[in-house]
């Protein structure tokens, strides 16, 4: 591993620590939620800055590394950005099909654990 | 002094991923119903991919990029026919 300045080895770790931090909680949230519809936002954290921060450290990283512009890893968040909500917008409406096909109530409290 | 704070940072980073993909996978196991289960999943292959990304950085080679651009793919088009298959009971109609 080539040696970073200080600076640019500080915004890496920042990044990464907030990156794999906001992906905890939105697991987290994934298991502690209640119903299928507050769970379906939960993992939206990791997709959006948790991938965000991720892939900027690592941008970060290679750009000053090999002392030139490394921009792939931006093809990785602009995919995520744009494919997330197209499934988790499906998922849901599958959900309510579901629910609505077997006459339960949309919101149901009886959908815990 | 620099490679020691990016050591422990991806140490640390990759300790809170794989932890949350453990969430991911008790959220697959526990239920209690597909959507559940297929939402779990999803969750599960956006951690791997964001593992792969700070395991690339640790071990500073753009191998690893590939592979969760890859990853990234396999997720999005199988959520994508699972959800289809939840709603409609085939995925290619």
């Amino acid at each position: 591993m080539t040696e970073l300045p200080l600076w640019a080895a500080i915004a890496v770790a920042f990044f990464l620590i907030l990156g794999a931090g906001l992906t905890l909680i939105g697991s987290i949230g994934l298991l502690r939620l209640r119903s299928f519809y507050d769970r379906l936002h939960a993992p939206t954290l990791g997709t959006s800055w948790g991938a965000l921060a991720t892939i900027l450290a690592s941008v970060i990283f290679f750009s000053i590394s090999e002392r030139r512009l490394v921009l792939h890893d931006l093809v990785i968040g602009f995919f995520i950005m744009c494919t997330t909500p197209v499934t988790l917008m499906l998922l849901g409406r599958a959900a309510l099909y579901r629910d609505r096909s077997e006459n339960t109530p949309v919101v149901t409290p009886s959908d815990t654990e | 002094m620099s490679g020691t704070i990016l050591l422990v940072a991806t140490l640390v980073a990759q300790g809170m991923l794989v932890i949350a993909m453990l969430l991911a996978v008790l959220r697959i196991l526990r239920g209690p119903r597909a959507q559940d289960r297929v939402l779990g999943l999803d969750t599960l292959y956006v951690n791997a991919m964001l593992l792969l990304i700070t395991m690339g950085i640790r071990t500073g080679s753009i191998f690893f990029f590939e592979a969760s651009l890859i990853i990234g793919v396999l997720g999005f088009v199988s959520t994508l026919a699972l959800a289809k298959f939840l709603m409609r009971g085939e995925v290619i109609e």
